[in-house]
């Protein structure tokens, strides 16, 4: 690659950037083409190649259209090498030829990503190996921001990565996506991928958290890129959801990188933008009357974000909401914060009862600790708020948190 | 292309009796027929029947019992025709002993016509 002069490497540096934000489209043409992740990735990178040495002097009327038109050709050319060597039935160079009017405007390539994310998620690959492949093709992140990003070596990404496309081109994933009643089976694993990057942006601060808030970004496009396509009230559920737990993200850390609770966030912080526009997604999608897992954990966090401070938030709706979410996630977490919920409308010793039938289940789980302590605290029961205080500052890791329970210690000590 | 649906279960876990299995068994074969999706399919003797064989410097070893002492044992096969791994695991997911054992299905390799 020529990178000396100045002008090439501006070159290099926009390529970058369309690389990044077509290199999705591009791929997802491909593959339709040759069904071979692998092949088309090769081809896709030969074209970026070749766009660095021809650009500068030659530039194309559409890039777009350039790289793809490029990517097809070295794709036949990879095949017709590979051929050579070995016989190569499940690849038919037909088909990839490319077609004697070739798409000049953006507006006729066609978008076929939606196939991609569901081939990238399709439930036989791993949930480790969804993700990666789903970073790798829909968002154009390189296998070595990937691994920095999961704290893994580039070379067992790589593996990870190979694995997946193998599984794919050998074990008969469809390259399509579902129809009819399949579809909504087959959205779940798309939907918990997405979440999951989310996710992984706010598990863990170890010096990584530049790489990782990326990740909240490329969660947050993949959604958006998803309800552009298919436009699921549940996937606006979920896009909601992550713009509203964004808008806190500047609150959600101190300067010291740690997580502080909702409860004592700066509420001035909050990402205002943010918080309209994931509302405004979920009003629309809620009116469609098919609520779901995301939609409503998405309404809950609305709420928290329309309340002035914690004292004044809806805790009555938000009591309904958990118990609606609690039909589609039955979990005793979700039991817990409805239980809190209702705890925190007044009706102390009726939540305390109900805490009861889930103590076993969340033995292990802190903020049950914490969250019984102040509901002993409430009821007068100081020694029993204490010994759960105790405990529940020998669970957590929190420094911030660790000082707020042992303030409420000091209290009823 | 076609796939292979590999039937595993603990020998006497069955959730029904006998009768009732082979029965919706006898059902699942009609409906693979139908579908033109049948190309084999057998129930295998229990393990206790399995010979394992293996030849090691030209010399056979002959071993009592199944290759690998698991809890589940292999009881069953059907080969299938389907046009993706989706309708396969549609397919796999009705084959009776799905709902107590596991069914474990791998496409069948192409061979390319010998040039």
């Amino acid at each position: 690659m020529v990178g000396n002069k100045p002008e090439s490497m501006v070159k290099d540096l926009d390529l970058a950037q369309l690389f990044r934000a077509e290199s999705g489209r591009i791929l997802a043409i491909l593959v339709s083409e040759c069904r071979d992740i692998q092949l088309a990735e090769d081809a896709l990178q030969d074209a970026c190649i070749q766009a660095t040495q021809q650009w500068p002097t030659a530039p194309p009327r559409n890039q777009v259209a350039w790289l793809l038109k490029a990517s097809r050709r070295r794709m036949i050319d990879r095949v017709r090498a590979a051929s050579r060597h070995r016989n190569l039935n499940a690849l038919h160079i037909d088909s990839i030829e490319p077609a004697e009017n070739e798409p000049e405007c953006e507006q006729e390539i066609p978008d076929e990503r939606l196939k991609l994310i569901f081939t990238c998620c399709h439930p036989s690959l791993n949930q480790n190996a969804q993700v990666a492949l789903t970073l790798k093709t829909v968002c154009g992140l390189s296998t070595l921001e990937i691994a920095r990003a999961y704290l893994s070596s580039e070379t067992a990404m790589q593996q990870r990565l190979v694995r997946a496309k193998n599984k794919i081109c050998s074990a008969g994933i469809a390259y399509k996506v579902p129809e009819g009643e399949d579809l909504a089976a087959r959205l779940e694993p798309v939907l918990t991928t997405i979440y999951l990057i989310f996710n992984e942006s706010y598990s863990a601060y170890s010096g990584q958290s530049l790489t990782r808030e990326d990740l909240g970004d490329e969660a947050i496009r993949l959604a958006r890129i998803l309800y552009e396509l298919l436009p699921e009230p549940e996937v606006g559920g979920l896009l909601a959801l992550m713009l509203l737990h964004q808008s806190r993200h500047s609150s959600r850390s101190s300067e010291h990188d740690k997580f502080v609770p909702l409860q004592y966030q700066d509420r001035a912080t909050w990402d205002q933008e943010k918080i309209s526009l994931g509302r405004r997604i979920l009003l629309g999608c809620l009116s469609q009357n098919r609520a779901g897992k995301y939609q409503l954990q998405a309404a809950i966090s609305a709420l928290h974000a329309e309340a002035a401070n914690w004292d004044e938030t809806d805790w009555q709706q938000i009591q309904l909401l958990y118990a609606e979410l609690y039909k589609h996630m039955p979990s005793p977490i979700v039991k817990l914060n409805g239980i809190l919920a209702m705890a925190h409308q007044g009706k102390v010793a009726k939540a305390m009862e109900y805490l009861k039938p889930i103590a076993t289940e969340l033995d292990n789980y802190q903020p049950f600790y914490a969250a019984k302590a102040d509901l002993h605290a409430k009821l007068g029961q100081n020694e029993e708020a204490k010994q759960c205080y105790k405990r529940a500052i020998s669970m957590s890791n929190n420094n911030i948190e660790q000082t707020f329970l042992e303030s409420r210690l000091k209290e009823i000590s | 292309m076609q796939f292979i649906a590999l039937i595993y279960d603990v020998e006497g876990s069955e959730d029904v009796d006998w009768d009732t299995l082979m029965e919706q068994y006898g059902e699942f074969s009609a409906g693979l027929t139908e579908a033109g999706s049948m190309l084999g399919g057998e129930a295998l003797e229990p393990v206790s029947t399995a010979t394992s064989v293996r030849v090691r410097n030209g010399k056979t070893e002959i071993i009592d019992g199944p290759f690998a002492e698991t809890k589940e044992q292999l009881g069953g096969f059907y080969l299938m025709e389907c046009k993706d791994l989706d309708e396969a695991i549609k397919w796999a997911a009705k084959i009776p002993t799905a709902r107590y054992g596991t069914v474990e299905i791998r496409p069948v390799m192409v061979f390319d016509g010998g040039q």
